[in-house]
């Protein structure tokens, strides 16, 4: 069973996005995505003030089987990056909702939260795209 | 961050090795390969590639395809069939690597062939298994040859600098040191000298064969042994500290020393000669005629359009297969394209322009990339222990 920590909440793609006391929403992809990508080799962060939107593409994952996009989970400005990821892509793997964080948007409304799931729906989403696989 | 999709393990249509339950208690990520369900990893593919360069990993290869053949026609078969040839094999337990060709010099498939007291053994992949065998039948025509596919016989690689010390403790099998690089050894198992004629190749095969032999680029041992052996000895290994080890990491390990995967390198399309495997064609002696010899001796006069070549990317990202490669002669393919867990960037094997050197482009993700054309192996071998007395000079054989 994979880690689904509740103080985060989910993208059907995957990423994980929590507020922050600073009001900043950190970014990641959740233990579910790391433990089906495998060993991450290569992190392709967004740049500090760009701006996202919500659903559109904002990095890069390569892991030994393939790359995949990682998507912004709500719109803003990106405020901060993960540089470590840069030497240290393991992390990824390693603590994927702590020290494998990708970046930290500012967000430009908190609505977007909302229409993420939480913890128990991620858990039940991922269980069903097992099933149906 | 879309998912890439599972092979759901417990699809009916897909074959089960023997060690399949051991797989699953494992609690291997399992994926369908040719129509088998096989584990593509365990835990960590990086850790398990590491495992075999710095010591030693097992790894279920039981869906490889095997056929044994005996009859007193079978070497001119195979010499009509295989491009190398297999009367440089002059006794048992001599092997070679060669590949099986059309007519007009596509490779059907790249074969390991072993000859054994009284017949061969040959074996070739899974993804081709029906195309080799439909081969065999449709140009035995008058050669005297009989053949039994192994459906009852598994196979083990063990592969690591310390695999050959590893197996023998496991196994008590000391003798498997003195065995050769490109060489096999049967032994009747359990072992007993009161096994009636030693080990013949078409009898029911309660024996074992252990061939120095793999695809990693490393020392070690391929184990073909009885479906109901391979539990024992993979628990045998898994307990003398043998790292078990999916075919993701095989893929890596095997790319890294630069060999060839079949229908991703290599394929009926292309020759051995545009796929680096020219070596394994036996030109000499001119008269024996196999298979392809006309179309492999025309592209020879006129010289070939394409090379399949080693490439390594020195931007950061990750090379992957049919991305396009930009050379100084023409634009090519990536064929094969992995991170490197040794190196620690990726490499590839790419079809390009035969005039292709130097410096490189490769369309990753949409964005041109820097990259250099490099000879293959990627990596060079660590040798362990002094070679056994009379050991060939690596970089004589495939591996």
């Amino acid at each position: 069973m994979t880690d689904t920590p509740t103080d985060a909440r989910y993208a059907e793609t995957h990423e994980w996005a929590r507020l922050d006391d600073d009001g900043n929403v950190v970014v990641g992809v959740s233990d579910y995505a790391q433990e089906q990508l495998g060993d991450v080799v290569y992190v392709e962060l967004p740049e500090v003030d760009q701006q996202v939107d919500a659903g559109a593409e904002a990095g890069v994952v390569e892991s030994v089987k393939a790359a995949s996009d990682i998507y912004a989970p709500v719109s803003g400005t990106v405020v901060a990056i993960n540089t470590s990821l840069e030497d240290a892509p393991e992390l990824v793997n390693q603590d994927p909702y702590g020290d494998g964080w990708f970046f930290a948007i500012a967000p430009d409304s908190s609505d977007e939260m909302e229409d993420l799931m939480d913890a128990a729906e991620y858990s039940e989403f991922c269980e069903a795209s097992e099933a149906g696989e | 961050m879309p998912i890439a999709e599972q092979c759901p393990v417990n699809d009916q249509a897909l074959s089960h090795t023997p060690l399949f339950d051991i797989h699953i208690a494992a609690g291997a990520k399992m994926t369908g390969f040719a129509g088998w369900a096989m584990p593509i990893r365990y835990g960590s593919q990086i850790e398990e590639h590491h495992a075999v360069r710095a010591s030693a990993g097992i790894f279920d290869v039981s869906h490889m395809t095997m056929v044994d053949f005996e009859g007193p026609g079978t070497t001119a078969f195979l010499r009509h069939v295989v491009a190398n040839d297999v009367a440089k094999l002059k006794a048992a337990g001599e092997a070679l690597y060669g590949v099986l060709l059309n007519e007009a010099g596509g490779i059907i498939d790249d074969v390991i062939v072993y000859r054994r007291e009284g017949g061969y053994r040959v074996v070739s992949n899974a993804a081709t298994r029906e195309r080799v065998i439909a081969w065999y039948v449709a140009r035995a025509g008058h050669f005297d040859t009989v053949w039994v596919e192994r459906d009852d016989v598994a196979m083990i690689a063990v592969q690591g600098p310390d695999a050959v010390a590893l197996f023998a403790q496991a196994t008590g099998l000391a003798r498997v040191a003195e065995c050769r690089r490109f060489h096999a050894l049967e032994v009747p198992h359990p072992e007993s000298p009161a096994h009636p004629g030693g080990v013949r190749s078409m009898e029911p095969t309660h024996g074992w064969m252990i061939a120095r032999t793999g695809y990693t680029g490393e020392d070690g041992v391929e184990v073909m042994l009885p479906d109901p052996d391979a539990s024992g000895l993979w628990h045998a290994l898994a307990s003398a500290g043998v790292r078990p080890a999916g075919l993701g990491a095989r893929d890596t390990l095997r790319l890294e020393a630069g060999l060839n995967l079949y229908g991703q390198d290599m394929d009926e399309t292309t020759t051995p000669l545009e796929s680096n495997l020219a070596w394994t064609v036996a030109f000499e002696p001119a008269d024996r005629e196999f298979i392809g010899r006309a179309a492999l001796e025309a592209q020879r006069a006129t010289g070939i359009g394409n090379k399949l070549t080693g490439i390594a990317l020195q931007d950061r990202g990750v090379m992957r297969r049919g991305m396009k490669v930009v050379t100084n002669a023409g634009e090519g393919e990536v064929r094969s394209g992995i991170f490197s867990p040794t190196l620690g960037y990726s490499i590839g094997l790419a079809r390009v322009p035969r005039a292709a050197t130097g410096d490189i482009g490769i369309l990753v993700r949409g964005r041109e990339r820097r990259g250099r054309i490099v000879r293959p192996p990627f990596t060079k071998k660590k040798v362990k222990a002094a070679p056994a007395p009379g050991a060939r000079k690596s970089g004589q054989t495939h591996d």
